[in-house]
């Protein structure tokens, strides 16, 4: 009985999580398309074809992987920390608080919300890559699983995020000063192997270049990392987020007096 | 059988030391019709916040239908619907998106909760507006949106956070006609409100808070009767006004209205006398206040005086 009802609520929260972006698709969908068509363009054909090879790829096939992984963690985030944030603020968290939701289907709610629309941008954008390069694909599990585990975590992030938040700048803090940071070190634009040594150490506690590297091997068959450490990364990373976002939803922070 | 709500030792002292209950006990039958009153900041908002979870109790131990929030809050959650004071729904959700969600909620299917949404959206008067979002919607179509929100999984018990505020007269009749139909069908309803005549009206049982304590709790036939004295207004035929009444208090307002105060030992039949005597004719009679209202400014006052000396000591 139970757990056909958790079942019932789950769905009735990703439902409303899934028709809340696609109702704004304009500012949802088509941005990303149009930013990573700017990247092919600029760093694909006119900067890229001077850059030559990257790990035996063409410089473009080399940045896809990344650009896609990029928009995955962009959307993924971005998506659960204003539509959480959003509900907090106009106050209809309360629908869910006062009902028998089980804190774990809030939780999974809104990642799997962020997780979808953070997999439907990675297709968009895929599909937008295709115009600009052939795209290869070496392991398609590995692409499946990377991108799934990816926009949970970073789904996952972006709940913590809006459980703390106090303001809509709240939000945009963490995602301007440590998100789009550590994504552009991540190794998005160029290989691991290339940075000296004592950079190469401090790549490693990046964790996305652990998500990039896999993501990349899915496509092209060469990694930074091992795929292993790569899926033990994001393994931890989504239990300690997991847990600490029970943790505040259950004690109530920011949502209960 | 279990009450349908049982409230013991019920403290909540928020951060910065603000103690908004200070130990409120209180029950309410299965079926009944309850009004909890109390001036702005006396508690009631916070208590409501608990039974629903939103907020965080200090102490005191709060049972629905026998299950205890402490360890069966899912179950106990199930059996109430909340219409709470501020509107609380997203402004951008159609009205039957929000009303089919939240019914998803509560475990209720999508087919069920669609039919559901048409049922008391008509009964509501706002299936012309199923598919416009809620922003679109007047203050008072917004409260009768969440009322029908509060419905959707069939609750045993609604507990109402001043529904009628700011809503027209017409509008707040028929809010009450709707529930009172709700109580007759067996649902339990507390009610908190600004509206003494609405509670006076509604409710069976009442509860006055006060400053964080319950300072009444009692059903309404025995609060009234212990009101000692009420002011009756008379409209009388113009320039026509006695001087005096034998047994009465009574004051002259202008040439054609006198009040009259009637104890609780003297009957109205004996002002007519008096004034038939007189040759005075009455053309119509009115209550000058509602009589709980006058309860309510005794009580609520002897509230804050035991809330003051409680602190003392």
């Amino acid at each position: 009985m139970a757990s056909s009802r958790n079942i019932i609520a789950l769905k009735s929260i990703l439902h409303k999580e899934i028709h809340r972006f696609m109702r704004i698709w304009v500012q949802t969908l088509v941005p990303p398309a149009i930013t990573i068509s700017l990247y092919f363009v600029i760093f694909g054909s006119l900067i890229g074809s001077r850059i030559g090879e990257m790990g035996g790829f063409d410089y473009m096939s080399f940045i896809v992987p990344g650009l896609i992984m990029m928009s995955v963690i962009t959307n993924s985030y971005s998506n659960v920390a204003s539509s959480f944030f959003s509900a907090k603020w106009q106050r209809n968290v309360e629908e869910m608080l006062v009902a028998p939701v089980p804190n774990w289907v809030i939780v999974a709610g809104y990642v799997g919300g962020g997780m979808a629309r953070g997999m439907l941008v990675g297709s968009i954008v895929t599909l937008v890559s295709m115009f600009f390069v052939d795209i290869q694909i070496h392991n398609m599990w590995v692409i499946i699983t990377t991108v799934a585990l990816t926009s949970a975590t970073f789904a996952l992030g972006g709940l913590i995020n809006a459980i703390f938040a106090g303001s809509f700048d709240d939000i945009s803090i963490i995602p301007t000063f440590i998100l789009t940071p550590l994504t552009y070190l991540g190794g998005v634009f160029y290989s691991i192997s290339l940075l000296p040594d004592f950079w190469q150490g401090v790549s490693q506690i990046n964790p996305i270049v652990y998500m990039v590297s896999a993501f990349r091997y899915g496509f092209l068959g060469i990694s930074d990392v091992s795929l292993a450490l790569s899926f033990s990364v994001l393994g931890v990373l989504i239990v300690s987020l997991y847990t600490i976002a029970m943790v505040l939803i259950t004690k109530g922070i920011g949502l209960r007096s | 059988m279990h009450s349908a709500l049982k409230i013991s030792g019920l403290k909540k002292t928020y951060k910065g030391g603000f103690q908004a209950l200070k130990g409120i006990d209180l029950t309410v039958k299965q079926g009944d019709f309850f009004a909890l009153l109390g001036p702005n900041g006396a508690g009631k908002s916070t208590t409501i916040g608990i039974i629903m979870s939103l907020v965080n109790k200090t102490a005191g131990k709060v049972v629905v239908f026998g299950h205890d929030i402490d360890q069966e809050l899912e179950t106990a959650k199930s059996f109430i619907g909340v219409v709470p004071q501020e509107f609380n729904f997203n402004q951008f959700e159609s009205l039957m998106k929000i009303l089919v969600n939240q019914a998803g909620y509560y475990g209720v299917e999508r087919k069920l909760a669609v039919q559901r949404a048409e049922k008391y959206l008509k009964k509501l008067d706002l299936w012309d507006k199923r598919n416009d979002s809620a922003r679109m919607l007047s203050g008072g179509m917004k409260r009768r949106l969440m009322i029908a929100r509060a419905l959707m999984h069939e609750p045993q018990m609604l507990i109402l956070d001043e529904p009628t505020a700011g809503v027209d007269i017409e509008l707040r009749r028929s809010m009450w006609e709707f529930l009172r139909e709700l109580n007759q069908q067996g649902i339990t309803i507390i009610l908190t409100t600004h509206y003494l005549e609405e509670a006076e009206m509604l409710c069976r049982n009442i509860a006055i808070i006060d400053s964080g304590i319950i300072v009444e709790n009692t059903d309404m036939k025995s609060l009234l009767a212990k009101l000692d004295v009420e002011t009756f207004v008379f409209d009388l035929k113009p320039n026509s006004v006695p001087t005096a009444l034998a047994d009465f208090s009574s004051r002259v307002i202008d040439d054609h209205t006198l009040e009259v105060d009637v104890k609780k030992n003297q009957t109205i039949n004996a002002v007519f006398i008096d004034l038939n005597k007189q040759g005075i004719e009455v053309l119509s009679m009115r209550n000058k206040s509602n009589r709980l209202e006058e309860l309510f400014v005794g009580l609520v006052g002897s509230g804050q005086a035991a809330s003051e000396s409680a602190v003392k000591e």
